[in-house]
Order: C-alpha cells, then sequence, then structure tokens
C-alpha cells in the first residue's frame, strides 16, 4: 500500500504539481504550551513556500492548537488528543504522521532539532523510505539545505533527491514566527489506532528552574570545569538572575557532577545562539564552541590567556573568575 | 540465546581540527587520525557489560566501510565485542552512505543474525532517556533498538592481551549486495564550505572594562 502512495507521490514531483509544495510541521509542545522550537520550524517552513499544515499531538492539545491558530501563514491546525500520545513517543507519533501524510501527500515534514524532534523524524523517515536532512540552519530552495557537520566546523549543502523531504531544524537559526495575525482553523487528524504496544511511558523528571529556557534566552551564563564545585555554581547564578539569564554549562561541569546534564551546551547537548554568552571558567573545546559560537556577542572570563575561548570572544577577560564574577555581579 | 548487535564506525578523531577541501566537495581525511566514534565505544562497553552480568550472551559489533573499518571492529574485539561483521562499502559508494542505507543494511544483519539488539530481562526493558528538560523513563518490549548518551557509561581502555586476542576474533566479510541493500545516494553533496569566521575580539584590562562594553551594547 504504501509501495503505491510512494510512487504516485514521486510521479507528482515531474508532473504537474511539482510547484506546489506543502509542509507538515509537526508542532511540540507539553500539553500546556507550544514550545518556542515550534515557531522557528514555522519560519523555515514559510521560507520553502506552499502551504503549511501544523499537527498537533497529545494527551491535551487545546492550548497549543489555539496558540498555533493565530501563528501568520498556516492553512490549518490537525488535532490529534489521545492517551495513546502520552509522553510524545514516537512509536506512536509516527502512525500519525504517516496516516496525516497519506491523507494529504505533503512534499515536506518538518519538526524541531530537538530531543523530540530528533527522536521522532528519523523513524518517520525510515517508514516512507526517504533519507531524513537534520539540523537544517539554512534553506536554499524547497529541496537544497545547509546543515553543520563536524561539530558545526563545516557546512554542507545538500540536495534532496527523494520525493518527500523529512527535515528537522536548527531552532536558533530560524526567527520564531510570532503567534499573531493568523486565523488558522483547527481540524482533527485522521483517527486511528495509534498506542503502539511497543513501548510504555513511565515518568519524566524534569529539572525545575524559574529561570528563561536556555535555548530560548536572549542571555546564557554558562560556568565550566575552572567553577571547581557545585555550590559555587551559585557564582554563576547570581550573576545570571542580575542579566535575566538562562544558566548552562560545558560538559565538563556536568561530569563532575556540578550541575544537571540537560543544562549542558554543546554538541552533545543543547544548541545556544543568545544575544549574549557569557563563558566562564570554561576553556572552550570543540564540542562545546558547536553549541554556542552562534552567539551575537562572547565573553569570556577565564586565568589561562591561551585557552581556545579566547579566540571566539568578543570580549575577553584573563582573571580568577572567583574575584571577576561576584565584582562583575555587583557593578551590573 | 541473546545476542546484541553493535554498529560501530570510524571517524575522524574528535579532538582533530577538521580541514575543508579546497575544491569545497568535503573535509580532508587522508593522513588525518581516525578513531571509533566516541558514542560507539560507550555502546560497545554497554554491550560488553550485559554479557559480564550474563543478561546477553554474545556481542556482534558490525562497521560500513572502507578496508580500514576493520581498524575500529578490532578495537571493539579488543573491548569485548565476541565476533565482528565488515560491510564492505569504499570508493564513491562510500562518501555517500547515509544512515539510510547503514540502517538497512543493519536491519538486515538483525534479522540474519537473529539478535535481539539489545536485549536484556525477560523481553522487556526499562530505559533512562535524555530529553530536553530533564529525564525521561520508558519501558520497551524486545527486540529493542537502542543509542548510547555519553553519560550511559566510562568505556574501558582496551589492553595489549585483549588487543593481541582480538586478532584472532572472526570478522566476516559481507556487501551490502550480499544483503541486497541498494546504496544508491538520496543526497548529493552541492558543497561543504568553512563556516564564517568570527571576528577577532578584545583582552579587557578589567572589570569595569567589560561592564563598559555591556552598558555599550545595550546588554545592560
Amino acid at each position: 500500500m504504501f509501495a503505491n502512495c510512494l510512487k504516485s507521490a514521486r510521479h507528482n514531483k515531474f508532473g504537474s504539481l511539482a510547484r506546489f509544495e506543502s509542509t507538515l510541521v509537526i508542532a511540540e509542545h507539553n500539553n500546556e504550551t507550544l514550545t518556542p522550537i515550534t515557531q522557528a520550524v514555522l519560519s523555515a517552513a514559510k521560507k520553502i513556500g506552499g502551504d503549511i499544515t501544523v499537527l498537533v499531538a497529545g494527551t491535551k492539545c487545546g492550548p497549543a492548537a489555539a496558540a498555533l491558530c493565530k501563528a501568520n501563514g498556516i492553512s490549518k491546525v490537525l488535532v490529534a488528543e489521545s492517551d495513546a500520545f502520552k509522553g510524545f513517543t514516537p512509536e506512536s507519533m509516527t502512525p500519525l504522521i504517516l496516516a496525516t501524510h497519506k491523507q494529504f501527500n505533503f512534499s515536506h515534514i518538518m519538526a524541531g532539532g530537538s530531543a523530540f524532534g530528533k527522536a521522532l523524524i528519523p523513524r518517520v523517515a525510515a517508514k516512507l523510505d526517504v533519507s531524513p536532512v537534520s539540523d537544517v540552519i539554512n534553506i536554499k530552495s524547497s529541496d537544497t539545505f545547509v546543515r553543520p557537520i563536524y561539530a558545526g566546523n563545516a557546512l554542507q549543502t545538500v540536495k534532496v533527491k527523494d520525493s518527500i523531504k523529512v527535515v528537522t531544524v536548527r531552532g536558533t537559526s530560524f526567527e520564531a514566527l510570532p503567534l499573531e495575525g493568523g486565523n488558522a482553523s483547527t481540524e482533527p487528524a485522521p483517527a486511528g489506532e495509534y498506542k503502539s504496544n511497543l513501548i510504555e511511558f513511565i515518568k519524566q523528571e524534569l529539572s525545575k528552574s524559574d529561570r528563561p529556557e536556555l535555548t530560548s534566552a536572549s542571555v546564557v551564563v554558562s560556568g565550566g570545569r575552572g567553577l571547581k564545585s557545585g555550590d559555587n555554581f551559585k557564582l554563576i547564578y547570581s550573576l545570571a538572575d542580575k542579566l535575566n539569564a538562562a544558566v548552562g554549562a560545558s560538559r565538563a561541569a556536568v561530569d563532575a557532577g556540578y550541575v544537571p546534564n540537560d543544562m549542558q551546551v554543546g554538541q552533545t547537548g543543547k544548541i545556544v545562539a543568545p544575544d549574549l554568552y557569557i563563558a566562564v571558567g570554561i576553556s572552550g573545546a570543540i564540542q562545546h564552541l558547536a553549541g554556542m559560537k552562534d552567539s551575537k556577542t562572547i565573553v569570556a572570563i577565564n586565568k589561562d590567556p591561551e585557552a581556545p575561548i579566547f579566540q571566539v570572544a568578543d570580549y575577553g577577560l584573563v582573571a580568577d573568575l572567583f574575584k571577576a564574577v561576584p565584582e562583575l555581579t555587583d557593578k551590573l | 540465546m541473546s545476542r546484541v548487535l553493535v554498529g560501530v564506525k570510524r571517524v575522524i578523531d574528535y579532538a582533530v581540527k577538521i580541514r575543508v577541501k579546497p575544491d569545497k566537495t568535503g573535509v580532508v581525511t587522508e593522513g588525518v587520525k581516525h578513531s571509533m566514534n566516541p558514542f560507539d565505544e560507550i555502546a560497545i562497553e554497554e554491550a560488553v557489560r550485559m554479557k559480564e552480568k550474563k543478561l546477553a550472551d554474545e556481542v556482534i559489533a558490525v562497521s560500513c566501510g572502507p578496508a580500514q573499518a576493520q581498524e575500529t571492529l578490532r578495537t571493539a574485539l579488543a573491548m569485548g565485542a565476541d565476533r565482528g561483521i565488515h560491510v564492505e562499502v569504499s570508493g564513491a559508494e562510500y562518501e555517500t552512505l547515509q544512515p539510510l542505507h547503514v540502517s538497512k543494511i543493519l536491519a538486515k544483519l538483525a534479522q540474519e543474525e537473529k539478535a535481539d539488539i539489545i536485549e536484556h530481562g525477560k523481553g522487556e526493558l526499562t530505559i533512562t532517556r535524555e530529553v530536553d528538560g530533564g529525564l525521561e523513563v520508558v519501558k520497551v518490549k524486545t527486540p529493542a533498538v537502542l543509542s548510547a548518551d555519553l553519560r550511559l557509561n566510562e568505556p574501558r581502555y582496551a589492553t595489549l592481551p585483549n588487543i593481541m586476542k582480538a586478532k584472532k576474533k572472526p570478522i566476516k566479510k559481507v556487501t551490502p549486495k550480499d544483503l541486497q541493500v541498494d546504496t544508491t545516494a538520496r543526497i548529493e553533496v552541492v558543497s561543504v564550505e568553512e563556516p564564517p569566521v568570527r571576528q577577532a575580539g578584545s583582552i579587557l584590562p578589567d572589570v569595569d572594562a567589560l561592564v563598559g562594553k555591556l552598558k555599550e551594547a545595550g546588554h545592560v
């Protein structure tokens, strides 16, 4: 059945429908609010042109769907509310996306390059027998995308030959589409038995914080091994509070147990690109730079003048962080 | 009999500063130090630990790539894998080998070798995984596919006696064609370029100067 579906999609590419792109964006939310990365994906989808449909699935879709209906340039919001999507497991979401695609025949399926999108999108691509493109930072045309490779040390431009383009988008590379000026309507997504018996969601342990969310904060203060202990991280928190900043960390600080790992910035952690990034006691290994070097302004405070972080910092301060950080906090 | 199949990849060593080729076709790989992908070391380590805990009977390491992929397989064998499978892919075919192709190869091998990929206990497996806001616990039915995060474990070093022993362990050679996997490129690499270089910044004399700069730029 799928083979037929694929054949007709391929045929379309070379037929008269070739110019009519239609994109399905998979919304990310937590049953209460829409995740900001979804707004970046919508901006990316707009660059492709054509029709945009957003799919909201979860145990409670109302708030996210309502927010999305207000976004400018969306033609419709499909809603799939069911207990089957508890925990947003890729095993339950994938058949829903395949059913939705079967009904509407999209040229593009996109999601954010978050843990959610990274778990889901390759699975969808495999089921459609197409090659996914991960972590796209620029869209040159409907089939040509730019993505970073080798921890951001090279940019690869790729042309996708598959008829369906399945893509994850780097959230920090696209402006968030404002949730205003639109009036899309919601429709139910194709119904089906989507609960997977292969996986059961047990629980989530989320880190609680009053500070801004790391990947979307406009200011980030990060600490590294130079902090020497988890207790000393309070210096970072005080500075962050002064700047209304999110707090990040290098892998060294996470591995040493100073802070939980969801605070890690880098190739294997989160990618951030705030207006201001302050790196304290971080040497600047390639893997850390991969996560923050697109920040608009980078400040480094480190006592080692040879630390590689100074090669990317706009402003560097060669100083003992235990003196400089409290002084900076006081003077701000 | 539960078997674990572990995919391992030979990549440019993580500490190497890569260079983009002047003709923009890719990055320079000749004469550059390669090693096993750090995540794959963690996956091998976990599989070997499962065997040590008697949760697995056999660990099979698989690598897709040119002849040098065998070095990576030998490393996996020295860490404790029982045998290796080298899926020989070289030249232009390897240049455009994508995760989709490797997935199909691994899927075929998993069926042929009757692997449980990673099996553990009685067909149910509880795993903790990293998500954006923290951690998440899920229970999966086996056979299952698991991917390792950096914090799963600390991989062991291969000792000299184990490296010697690994030389005697079997490595089977197959090709994607043997497995009936089509490796036609689905993605064409148009170009590979250097990322934009950041302008050199300045070293400031003291905290006051830094505060001044932050105020000037409107950050505070």
